[in-house]
């Protein structure tokens, strides 16, 4: 297979292209200005919309509307842009429109720093706007998975009819490394549910509002069975060397590149450490965890962010074994600091 | 004979009386006998013979009660 | 005899659910009746805000989409951009274009975009209960100004048709009013004339029409509509401010 290097912002708008998306509504925001500088050059050459909106309220907007006449759209944006957007994709949502939502992560509270960061884990895991919703969201760990996770995210969220949220810390938008290029999708939905002129039909509708009691309750069910069915279906990560784990380390995206490193380390000196890292964030993968914990003594989870997803493995695991946490923010925590907090948590248990 | 005729839907009425106030010969008044659906004494043609089917009570109508023929 | 009038096929046989003597029914049947005279209702969508007007899908018998709050001129230029042969207009209220929109109205109309806004000014949140507007007129008493609105605390009442008419993208700009029947027939002509321009390609188009809230006004119909003569055209000059000829 012939192999192009190219940096993983990149990698995803590609993905994207040759998933079918031909529009792109964004509002500049560092780390994730790339995304949308990449389609501002290919958008019009493919017969694509490209529209720098004036804000992400107006972006997620156009994604709104694009998504509702059934073609497939997106929006990239990181930090405070996405704060702006969750009006957007709440609505987005409860209407059911698919599309993509790209979250280039940088650290918070406020304007926060550029440096990458994994602290919108709440916000992407648990809807993150008003009402009970929830997006699917796929955490890519390289230049590869930014590609087939874009085309990936494109075919869940029709199949659902869902937005799907790509969540990649900065450092992942610009790591370059070697992919093998994917081959563009040709099958289309049929979406007999857009807007697009009713010729031929009875008008469609959309709307996202339910003044009646029962209405409401029957729509939030509806919401409610189907984010059900994407538990039972689309739960996805991957294990390495949990099979005789004492230790379970797990960690999503560039940090759980960084969590085997250390995990090998430790294994050379005999610990028994292992490696989950949960690919979709949200509906989370527990069912990995709990067979990682067949005959773990501790977990530890490591994020860039000052604690979130460990809630989910404390969740997951339902008390059966006791969860450390590691984190850092500013900075990305470095194999030997892991390795370093690895030996110290094992020599405490006597593993 | 009367130039126009107006058809009536009263149960669209919700007898805010703008009709009355525009029709130029009128023609309109409420049909204090009846409550609608929507619990207003709806619209009535209290005479005909004197429409001309100018058709300016159908526009001033926010609620689509009223059709106007003319001959 | 022949029907001299009658409904139009782009409304639905829906009963609206507007106060009595409400302008959201006349402004209504007026789109309704330029999308039947240009025969473009099945090539039509439609964009409803949020505010009284929030159930207009239930109304227009064509393709809808309902709007967050303000969010309706930046949904239709999406649509507008995909789909460039259809024919987009949104329906607004004043709270919702020009108070929580005015981001995406100014951008709509500054980039041009070939979409119609039907901009219904009634000086006050309708939907909510009355409270003040961005156009409320000086010293007008609303739930939120209830000592009237003064300029040390409130400031100046907008003008958006002015405002717009300012940006190059916009390619028609008028206000109208619906007090009477003249005036219904220019409004519906400028409506029209707006729909022709987004037809011919020449850019965004914007009537801002003034409405009549009886209700929030505390006005019977007949009074409401001679307070709006009175109060809002002497500040809300009526015309076309913008004209791009093609
Ligand atoms: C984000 C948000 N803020 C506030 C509201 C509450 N709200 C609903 S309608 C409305 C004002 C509507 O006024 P206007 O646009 O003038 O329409 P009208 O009802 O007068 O026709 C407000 C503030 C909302 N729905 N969403
Ligand atoms: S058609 Fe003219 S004359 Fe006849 S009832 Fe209506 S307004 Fe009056
Ligand atoms: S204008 Fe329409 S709703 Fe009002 S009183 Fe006349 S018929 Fe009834
Ligand atoms: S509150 Fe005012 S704007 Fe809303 S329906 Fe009633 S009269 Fe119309
Ligand atoms: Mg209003």
């Amino acid at each position: 297979m012939d192999r192009v290097l190219m940096k993983g912002n990149e990698a995803l708008a590609e993905g994207a292209i040759l998933a079918g998306c031909r529009g792109f509504f964004g509002y500049p925001i560092t780390p994730s200005s790339e995304i949308a500088e990449y389609m501002a050059r290919k958008m019009p050459k493919i017969g694509g919309v490209f529209v720098q909106a004036e804000s992400e309220l107006a972006a997620i907007n156009m994604v709104y509307g694009g998504a509702a006449t059934g073609a497939r759209v997106m929006t990239a944006s990181s930090g405070p842009g996405l704060s702006l957007k969750q009006e957007g994709i709440s609505f987005i949502a409860e209407a059911e429109l698919p599309c993509l939502i790209v979250n280039i992560s940088r650290g918070g509270p406020g304007l926060g720093g550029i440096q990458p960061a994994q602290s919108d884990y709440f916000q992407a895991t648990r809807g993150g706007g008003h009402g009970d919703y929830h997006t699917i969201v796929l955490a890519p760990s390289g230049s590869q998975e930014m590609m087939d996770f874009a085309i990936e995210a494109f075919e869940l969220a029709d199949k659902y009819r869902i937005p799907v949220m790509i969540m990649a810390e900065g450092t992942l938008g610009n790591l370059m490394e070697p992919i093998v290029m994917r081959e563009p999708v040709l099958n289309k939905v049929d979406k007999p549910w857009a807007i697009s002129g009713c010729q031929g039909r009875k008008p469609n509708i959309i709307n996202t509002l339910h003044l009646g009691s029962e209405e409401l309750e029957n729509r939030n069910l509806h919401l409610a069975n189907k984010y059900k069915l994407i538990q039972a279906q689309e739960k996805r990560a991957e294990s390495y060397l949990v099979e005789d784990a004492e230790l379970v380390v797990v960690a999503f995206g560039i940090m759980a590149r960084i969590v085997k490193k250390a995990v090998v380390e430790a294994r050379k000196r005999g610990i028994k450490a292992g490696l989950v890292r949960p690919i979709t964030l949200w509906p989370f993968p527990d069912e990995d965890l709990r067979q990682a914990a067949e005959h773990a003594r501790l977990f530890l989870s490591v994020e860039i962010s000052m604690g979130q997803m460990i809630q989910d493995i404390q969740l997951a695991l339902a008390g059966r074994v006791p969860v450390e946490f590691y984190g850092r923010i500013g900075f990305t925590p470095n194999p030997e600091e892991i390795l370093q907090e690895i030996i110290r948590l094992a020599a405490r248990e006597g593993l | 004979m009367a130039k126009g005729r107006v058809r009536l839907f009263p149960e669209r009425c919700k007898a805010c009386g703008l009709c009355i106030e525009f029709c130029p010969k009128d023609v309109l008044g409420f049909d204090e006998e009846t409550i609608n659906m929507l619990g207003y004494h709806p619209i009535k043609d209290l005479k005909p013979e004197s429409c001309t089917g100018c058709a300016i009570c159908a526009v001033v109508c926010p609620d689509l009660v009223i059709e106007v023929e003319r001959v | 005899m022949k029907k001299v009038f009658q409904r139009p096929e782009s409304l639905t046989e829906a009963r609206n659910h507007y106060c009595p003597g409400c302008s959201h029914g006349i402004i209504h049947r007026l789109l309704a009746e330029c999308m039947d005279e240009m025969n473009i209702r099945e090539k039509t969508i439609g964009i409803c805000p949020v505010g009284c007007s929030v159930l207009a899908y239930d109304y227009f018998n064509c393709d809808m989409l309902e709007a967050a709050h303000g969010r309706a001129p930046a949904i239709a230029t999406a649509i507008k951009r995909l789909l460039p042969d259809r024919y987009l207009f949104t329906y607004q209220g004043d709270g919702d274009l020009a108070s929580i929109g005015m981001a995406e109205i100014v951008h709509a109309s500054a980039r041009g975009e070939k979409i119609t806004v039907i901009f219904v000014n009634n000086t006050l949140y309708g939907m909510t209960g009355g409270q003040m507007a961005p156009t409320t007129l000086l010293g007008q008493v609303t739930t939120t100004s209830p000592y009237g609105r003064k300029v040390e605390n409130e400031g100046y009442p907008m003008k958006m048709a002015e405002l717009l008419s300012s940006n190059e993208g916009s390619a028609y700009i008028c206000r109208t009013a619906v007090n009477n029947p003249a005036n219904i027939n220019r409004t519906k002509r400028a409506i029209k004339k707006a729909l022709q321009v987004q037809e011919k390609g020449l850019g965004f188009s914007m009537v801002e029409i003034l409405s009549a809230c009886p209700t929030n006004w505390g006005l019977s119909p007949v009074e409401a509509l001679k307070w709006m003569e009175n109060n809002m055209i002497p500040y809300y000059p009526l015309g076309e401010f913008k004209v791009k000829e093609d």
